[in-house]
Formats: structure tokens, C-alpha cells, sequence
């Protein structure tokens, strides 16, 4: 299986180009980039709050710009992108068909998210991610607030015209001897999220819309001083982004499902109950937007609803959990890079989950909410599960692009490195939310538990710092010089590989 | 695959299912204690402004930025916002409860020992919204 042609080509024959791996290279360099960019400016805030007062960092404004720019482009830019990376490379191959369903559709759906960067980086908005009105109205600055604005609406068209390709590619061009039942889960990751992406956009699409009228003064939705409500945009923004969640995190799970079954030279424990958990989780998704807002002033009863609808997210993501740790039992595993980093991720996915459910609680959620600890927990998400399984998953098909070998010993630094900074970072977030530091402040009082919990989280950014630089080095050097892989077997695992349909595999 | 039998895994569902009811059920049980509210509270209004806290008590005096109150006494503050949102938070006392103009927010807390507290502003309001703090001082009671 080579997902490349090996032939050197010109860079604008690629650029140009509508196959489906050519748009995969391209969304995965792109959404690299800035994972690099956004991870810089994760260190500079890192550094800032290493101790009280300004550091490297002059003022406010500059910090909360930096901050906002980081959440949009990791998500946003980086995320998004690198899982449409992985399905234009394989959802294809995975249901048999020569490319996606519409290769033009495709490419034009990559070529949206450079201009939509453009725009977010050069405004460089102040409004956190959340572009939370009255503030997003009245006070943000433009025009960074409008170009963050129409840098989001580009995206999510983006995210919309990706989400029907792999909709229509997966049910409608899979080969005709295979039923939808034979799909592999990776392909089911992409078909449930992409699914859910067409349910929620379109909220927050309205909901920026809104907001740009009000920015303009034309309207007033979410502008009380014209009678309009706040909250309608929370509502409205969180209906789309808490099943965004979802969007974000069933794509990493689906790439932990390629890898874990490979590596554990098993098949995989219930290809049923995993697609049954994906099913169930994009359902489950859209019941629990309103978690994020217990301190708005909801009443007893909304509360309670929407930590039930919360609650009953667990038990699909626990599924998974399960599956993966069912699948090793008593497997041969093989400890390759891609394997450690699934392995971490399930770990760090269990870890996050954990703290999920302390969050939906009621009671607790106000001794948690906006403040380090949730910073801690969705990064436990975003970067311990959906980076760690999007990372693995890159060296899974560094062999099958490139051609090439990574170097094995340089990925496991990486690995180690990225872990013990992950933990030291965002566990460490987690105990500062319970000594009440707010999240999103440049600065804070210098109250010694706060300092040293500082300290020791900016460190562990600084230890994830260096061990991106080892991973970038690793996959520069070795794209071009790293030893030519056997593409048949690059990790030595012996066997045939293992497809979930394929369990007959008669050697085990 | 096919013909393996999936029991470990409905066992393990089964836990999960039981775990998560009792969370909710704990979460609320203590969720509908907490607010209910008793009913000699004195009332203080509270309104956030970028970028800072002002408080008014029953009897009109007002405060800026500090709010005195007396220990065994149960206090119910109205939470207002004169221009963006804000979050009106006291983390020693779980107090917390969004500011949002246009709207009145309540939350109701009784200290129980004189002290001084921390307040702060919770949600992300603009320039010095690192800085929107005041000082809450818990009070010998007068009588």
C-alpha cells in the first residue's frame, strides 16, 4: 500500500492537483504548519504566566490575542484539518473507490483553509474563541474581530463541503460487494463526525452571521442595550460546538483504531460495539450543549437535564476504552512509536473523561468552571487524545507517504517527552482550578500555591516544546534522507495486516 | 470475530450506567440543597464593570471593590453587569454566578467564620479582566 506517487513532481502539479492524496498532503502540511504556529504561541503564554507580573509578554491586549489565536488555530486549523488529512488519504482506499466522491468539491474545500488562516492570523481577534457578545459587539476591536469573523465562516463551509464528501464517498461509492457493516472503523469515525457536522454548523454559521449584523450595528441579537439577549448566542454557539467536540475527538478515536489492532497483531475485541459507540456518541452529542452554561443563571431543571444528557456521554466513550484495552489483552504487542502514542492517548482519553464527569455535576461545575481546571480538561482532550492519536497516526503513515522510515528512536523521545509534559502541564491546570485561578487572565496575584503550580505547568510546556522540535527535525530529515521503508511491512509486524473484516485471518 | 461472546463488555457498560447514575443522583441531591435559599437573607445588589465590582447593601450603603459582610449571616447578592459579561465569583465560598447586562443572576452564600476572601471576575471580559478583584471581608456579627 503506497498512498504516494513516488515520482518527484513539481510542487504547483501537487497544489493544483484534484486526487485525493495529493488534497491529503496538502491539508496535511497545511494543518502541520500551524500546529507548529499555534504550539509557539502556546509557549509564549507558558512563559508569561511562569510568574506573576508581565514577563515576555507586554500588555493585556497582546495576551489575550495571543490566546485567542492559539485556540482557533489549534482547533480550527490543526485539528480539522489533519483529520481530513487522514480520510482524504484513506477513505478512499477503505472503501475500495478511486478517490473522494467529489475531487473538485475536495480541493476546494482545502483551498478555503488558507485565506481562513490569512484572516485569523493577520487580525490576530482578542475575543477568546468563544467571541462571546456583548464583549464580541461592543468592545473587541475590529477590524480583527470581523476578519476572525469571516475567517470562521470560511471554515465551517469548509467543514461543511469536507463533511458531504466523506458522507456521499463512504455511503454511495463503497464497493458494491461491501456492506456498510464491512466498513472499517476509521471510515465509521469519519461518516459519524462528518454526520454531526452537518447537523451542527449551520447553527453557528447563523450565529456568526448575527453577530457580524451586531458588530455592524444593523441589528441586535445578542446586544442588550437593543433589546437583545446574550445568552441566545451561548446557546447557539455551544448547540455547535459541543457536539464540535465530538467532531473532534471520533476522528483521533477512529485513527486509535487502525493502529491499536495492527500493533497488538489482533483483531480488533468488537467492531460492532465500536460502531455502535460512534453511533451513539453523535446522538448523545447534541443532548449536552448547555453544560457550559450552569453559571448563567440557568434554572434547577435545565440544569439537571443537561447533566443527564451530559452523563450519558460516558458510557459510549467507555465503550471505546474498553475496546481498545480488550484488543491488547493477551495481544503480541509490538511498542512502535504510533502504538505508544495510541496507547498514551487512550490513557490521557480515560484521564480527561474522568475529569469530564466532574465538570457535569452540578455542584462541582461551580468550583471548576472558567477556571484552570477546564483549561486542563479539554486540553487533556485535545492535546492527550486528538493530538496524540492524530500524531501516532502520522508516523502510522509516515512510511506509506513518504516512502520512507522515521527514526524509530527520535519518535520515542518524542513520545516520552510529549507525554511527561502533557501530564506535568494540564494536570497540574487541573489542581490550579481548584486553588480558583480564572482562566484567560494575563496576569495574577502572587499567591504561592498559584506560582509554583505555574511553574510547574510552563515547564511541562517547555519539555512538549522541545519534543516538537525533535519531531519536526525527525520529519524533515527523515522525508528526505530516512531509510527507504518496506512498504508491505514497514514496522516489522509480520503477518498480513489486519482489517477488521479480515479477522479470518487464518495465521493467529 | 462473530461468534465471541461480548459479556465482559456489557458488565463493564453496566458499571459505567451505575457509576454515572450515582454521580447525577449525588450531584443532584446536593445541587437542590445548595439552592435552596433561606429566608431571612439580606439582599446586595452587585454589579460588574470593566473592570471592577460594585456593591449595594440593603440599607444603601455602597461599596467599591470591597464588600464587608457578617459571619453567620446568610446573604443573597443580585448580580448585574453594567456593559459586558462578567463573572461574579468568591472561590473560598463556591460563589459563583454569571453577570450578564440585561439580566438578574442570584446566588445565595452564609459565611460561617470571620476572614478575608478573594473575589474575582470569572468570565473573560476584556483588557484588565486579569485584574477585575476585590476583597471580601467576613465580619465579627455586630450583635
Amino acid at each position: 500500500m503506497v498512498l504516494e506517487l513516488q515520482k518527484p513532481r513539481p510542487i504547483w502539479q501537487i497544489m493544483f492537483s484534484t486526487h485525493h492524496t495529493d488534497v491529503g498532503l496538502l491539508y496535511l502540511i497545511t494543518s502541520l504548519g500551524f500546529l507548529f504556529l499555534g504550539g509557539a504561541l502556546a509557549l509564549a503564554i507558558r512563559a508569561e504566566l511562569f510568574l506573576p507580573g508581565a514577563q515576555i509578554i507586554a500588555d493585556a491586549m497582546t495576551f489575550n490575542r495571543i490566546f485567542t489565536v492559539h485556540g482557533t488555530t489549534l482547533i480550527f486549523l490543526f485539528i480539522i484539518p489533519f483529520a481530513s488529512a487522514v480520510g482524504n488519504y484513506y477513505v478512499p482506499i477503505m472503501v475500495r473507490y478511486k478517490d473522494m466522491a467529489y475531487p473538485k468539491l475536495n480541493a476546494i474545500a482545502f483551498w478555503m483553509i488558507p485565506p481562513s488562516g490569512a484572516l485569523i492570523w493577520l487580525g490576530f481577534a482578542d475575543f477568546t474563541w468563544y467571541a462571546t457578545p456583548p464583549y464580541s459587539i461592543i468592545s473587541a476591536p475590529g477590524p480583527a474581530a470581523d476578519m476572525w469573523i469571516f475567517g470562521l465562516k470560511i471554515l465551517g463551509i469548509s467543514s461543511v463541503l469536507g463533511a458531504i464528501n466523506f458522507v456521499v464517498t463512504i455511503l454511495k461509492c463503497k464497493h458494491p460487494d461491501m456492506s456498510i457493516g464491512q466498513v472499517p472503523l476509521l471510515a465509521w469515525s469519519f461518516l459519524s463526525s462528518s454526520l454531526i457536522i452537518l447537523v451542527a454548523i449551520p447553527t453557528f454559521a447563523a450565529a456568526l452571521l448575527m453577530l457580524l449584523t451586531d458588530r455592524l450595528g444593523v441589528s441586535g441579537f445578542f446586544n442588550p442595550a437593543l433589546g437583545g439577549d446574550p445568552i441566545a448566542y451561548a446557546h447557539l454557539f455551544w448547540f455547535t460546538f459541543h457536539p464540535e467536540v465530538y467532531v473532534l475527538v471520533i476522528p483521533a478515536i477512529g485513527m486509535m483504531y487502525e493502529i491499536i489492532p495492527r500493533f497488538s497483531r489482533k483483531p480488533i475485541f468488537s467492531y460492532n460495539s465500536g460502531v455502535f459507540a460512534f453511533v451513539l456518541l453523535s446522538i448523545v452529542g447534541f443532548s449536552s450543549w448547555a453544560h457550559h452554561m450552569y453559571a448563567t443563571g440557568m434554572s434547577f431543571t435545565e440544569k439537571t437535564v443537561f447533566m443527564v444528557g451530559t452523563l450519558a456521554a460516558v458510557p459510549a466513550s467507555a465503550m471505546h476504552v474498553f475496546n481498545f484495552i480488550a484488543t491488547m489483552w493477551n495481544g503480541r504487542i509490538r511498542f512502535s512509536t504510533p502504538m505508544m502514542w495510541a496507547v498514551g492517548g487512550i490513557a490521557l482519553f480515560f484521564s480527561a473523561g474522568a475529569g469530564g464527569v466532574v465538570n457535569s455535576a452540578m455542584p462541582l461545575d461551580f468550583t471548576t468552571h472558567d477556571t484552570y481546571w477546564v483549561v486542563g480538561h479539554f486540553h487533556l482532550f485535545v492535546m492527550g487524545t486528538i493530538a496524540f492519536g492524530s500524531i501516532g497516526y502520522l508516523y502510522y503513515m509516515f512510511p506509506y507517504v513518504t516512502g520512507r522510515m522515521y527514526n524509530e528512536t527520535m519518535g520515542k523521545i518524542h513520545f516520552i517527552l510529549s507525554f511527561v509534559g502533557t501530564v506535568l502541564v494540564f494536570f497540574t491546570q487541573h489542581v490550579l482550578g481548584l486553588y480558583g485561578m480564572p482562566r484567560r487572565i494575563f496576569d495574577y496575584p502572587p499567591i504561592p500555591e498559584w506560582i509554583a503550580m505555574n511553574q510547574i505547568a510552563s515547564i511541562g510546556a517547555m519539555v512538549i516544546g522541545v519534543s516538537m522540535a525533535i519531531f519536526l527535525a525527525n520529519m524533515i530529515y527523515s522525508s528526505g534522507k530516512g531509510d527507504l521503508a518496506d512498504t508491505d511491512d514497514p514496522f516489522g509486524l509480520g503477518g498480513k495486516y489486519y482489517y477488521p473484516f479480515e479477522a479470518k485471518n487464518p495465521s493467529h | 470475530m462473530g461468534g465471541h461472546s461480548n459479556w465482559p463488555e456489557w458488565i463493564y457498560v453496566g458499571i459505567v450506567i451505575a457509576l454515572m447514575t450515582w454521580v447525577g443522583a449525588e450531584a443532584w441531591e446536593a445541587e437542590r440543597l445548595v439552592e435552596h435559599v433561606p429566608e431571612d437573607v439580606e439582599i446586595i445588589k452587585v454589579t460588574g464593570q470593566q473592570w471592577f465590582w460594585t456593591f449595594e447593601h440593603e440599607d444603601g450603603t455602597k461599596e467599591i471593590g470591597e464588600l464587608h459582610v457578617e459571619a453567620g449571616k446568610a446573604y443573597k447578592f443580585e448580580v448585574m453587569a453594567k456593559d459586558v459579561n462578567h463573572s461574579f465569583n468568591i472561590h473560598d465560598y463556591v460563589v459563583l454566578i454569571d453577570a450578564i447586562p440585561g439580566r438578574v443572576n442570584t446566588v445565595w452564600f452564609a459565611p460561617d467564620a470571620p476572614g478575608v476572601h478573594d473575589i474575582q471576575c470569572r468570565e473573560y471580559c476584556g483588557l484588565i479582566h486579569y485584574n477585575m478583584r476585590g476583597t471580601l471581608y467576613v465580619e465579627e456579627p455586630s450583635s
